[in-house]
């Protein structure tokens, strides 16, 4: 078990499986905002589920609607139980506010893989490696 | 981060989840740029209107945001909507697609903002002066308050600035504080710029070489910059489209913006650099291919009467051939219409098209394959942003266009000379 820190962007506490991925994410486009599943060709993370996962990647990309795409997947029960970034920027940020989703960044997201179980309250996260 | 007691009594609540949320964005925010604290705005430009990116989860937010109690505490305005509000059943928008606008703008009409739906919030009444602090969304309106205003505003996202709005109040951080506004780049330029269409060009360039870096140019003819209004709208593309090809939030100009005698404006060790040819700018920009020419567009950011007026005057009494659109405020529209100078310009076949941009209408359902315009902004974005091919040229070749039909490219205008 690892324990890393951060600092909160969003408030709240979870728990779930991590998803990872090393490429930025943009929700505008990336994800089927019915399905949770991603969509975006190319992207490392095509075809993978991110509802109720802890989706660690290193920063947001793309268009400010991201925030709403975000906060649309949330109200449709497909969102991500908690983001941990290593440098968080605007876009996500607000997207994770708006939609009450737990946010942690500047965390060493290169101790976290896929599969992993992963908890965040507050600044603290618990990575519990997949056995 | 410093908070006042007020302002800390409305990140926990105290007036409600509306403002609260609002608050959590703003200091948020702060808390990534390494704000110390916040400061107090005058007022907001709101982006992310039109449907067409706002989509249903936009919607579905900002609906939400005004239920639960947000309300914008200063003036506010707003960016271009998806489709003129009055026209758009005679230019052919789309019945549902206005539906759902008209859905955006009763979010935003309950917030207490009204749909002013322009880039250009300077021209129609939202005119920050010298120094201070607002919180802007639409990169070339940033641009123009900072730089030729002399605001102070960083490049805000729509849902900041709605944020900031809600609380009147940003985060201080970036172009809020006087060591941001410094060159970083000195562009000394050694070339005839001229024309609306040379201004853009250079602004693409130089946002190229920019990024995100303060540029200062020098070499440009200021009296042509000067001369109001003619100045202030080679100001507004040069803005425009240093903010399209870069991230470029604030220029200085040797000798016409605000800033540019200010003491040590420019920062040590700013890199230099030299512009002495415009051609490659015009190239990049031409991207007209083989489609038949269907649209002339003017108005990107958003025309103003005086650029109405010399419109009408390259026209000198000679009908469009191919539909020439061009885009402005409502609020200049109607003054167009009370001074007669929309119906000299309709009358010869033009449209005002109010409220809208072909940046952020859905341009592809109305049929549209290949436009001319004279508007760099625009020329850099149609392609993607509207799916259409664009020939790129200075006002007096598009207008020639707008009335014989047909686009005659650069090179062979240059063989017939």
């Amino acid at each position: 078990m690892k324990r890393l820190t951060g600092r909160v962007i969003k408030h709240g506490r979870a728990s779930g499986i991590a998803l990872v991925s090393p490429e930025p994410i943009s929700f505008f486009g990336m994800v089927d905002a019915d399905t949770g599943i991603v969509i975006e060709p190319g992207h490392p993370l095509v075809g993978e589920q991110i509802a109720g996962r802890i989706l660690v990647f290193p920063t947001g990309k793309g268009s400010t609607v991201g925030s709403y795409s975000l906060y649309r997947l949330a109200k449709a029960g497909r969102a991500p139980a908690a983001i941990i970034n290593r440098e968080s920027d605007p876009i996500v940020a607000v997207g994770a506010i708006i939609s009450d989703i737990p946010m942690v960044d500047q965390v060493d997201i290169s101790q976290i893989h896929t599969g992993d179980w992963v908890q965040i309250e507050g600044g603290e996260v618990v990575v519990k490696d997949r056995a | 981060m410093k908070l006042t007691p007020y302002e800390q009594s409305l990140l926990e609540g105290a007036e409600g989840r509306g403002v609260q949320k609002a608050m959590e964005i703003v200091v948020a925010l702060g808390r990534i740029y390494g704000a110390e604290d916040l400061v107090e705005i005058s007022s907001a430009q709101v982006a992310g209107v039109s449907y067409k990116n706002l989509g249903e989860a936009g919607l579905e937010f900002l609906s939400d945001w005004a239920a639960q109690g947000a309300r914008v505490r200063v003036p506010t305005t707003l960016n271009p909507a998806g489709l003129d509000l009055h026209n758009w059943r005679q230019l052919g928008f789309d019945a549902a697609f206005a539906a759902k606008q008209q859905r955006v703008l009763e979010a935003f009409a309950a917030m207490g903002i009204p749909p002013s739906c322009t880039c250009t919030p300077y021209l129609v009444g939202n005119v920050p002066a010298r120094g201070e602090h607002v919180a802007w969304a639409e990169s070339s309106a940033v641009s123009f308050a900072n730089s030729v205003l002399g605001a102070r505003t960083n490049r805000e996202g729509g849902p900041s600035a709605l944020a900031a709005a809600i609380v009147g109040r940003t985060a201080r951080y970036g172009l809020h504080l006087d060591v941001n506004r410094r060159a970083q780049l000195v562009v000394e330029v050694r070339c005839p710029v001229r024309s609306l269409s040379d201004f853009g060009v250079l602004g693409i360039l130089v946002g190229q070489q920019a990024r995100h870096r303060v540029p200062y140019l020098r070499g440009l003819d200021t009296t042509r910059l000067l001369n109001w209004p003619a100045g202030l709208d080679l100001l507004k593309t040069l803005g425009a489209a240093m903010a399209a090809s870069g991230a470029v939030a604030l220029y200085h100009v040797e000798g016409v913006t605000p800033e540019s005698d200010e003491p040590d404006i420019i920062a040590p060790g700013a890199e230099r650099i030299t512009v002495t040819d415009l051609r490659a700018g015009y190239q990049a920009l031409e991207r007209g291919e083989q489609f038949a020419l269907d649209l002339v567009w003017f108005g990107c950011p958003h025309a103003s009467l005086a650029e109405l007026e010399e419109i009408v005057r390259l026209l000198n009494g000679r009908r469009c051939k191919v539909p020439l659109w061009v885009t402005m405020a409502r609020a200049l529209r109607d003054e167009a219409a009370r001074n007669g100078l929309l119906q000299r310009f309709e009358a010869l076949g033009g449209h005002v098209v109010a409220d809208t941009c072909l940046v952020v209408a859905p341009m592809q359902g109305l049929g549209f394959r290949c436009m001319a315009t004279p508007c760099a902004k625009g020329a850099y974005y149609a392609p993607t942003h509207s799916g259409m091919a664009v020939h790129f040229s200075s006002p007096e070749a598009c207008v020639e266009a707008a009335v014989t039909g047909r686009w005659i490219a650069e090179a062979d205008e240059k063989v017939e000379r």
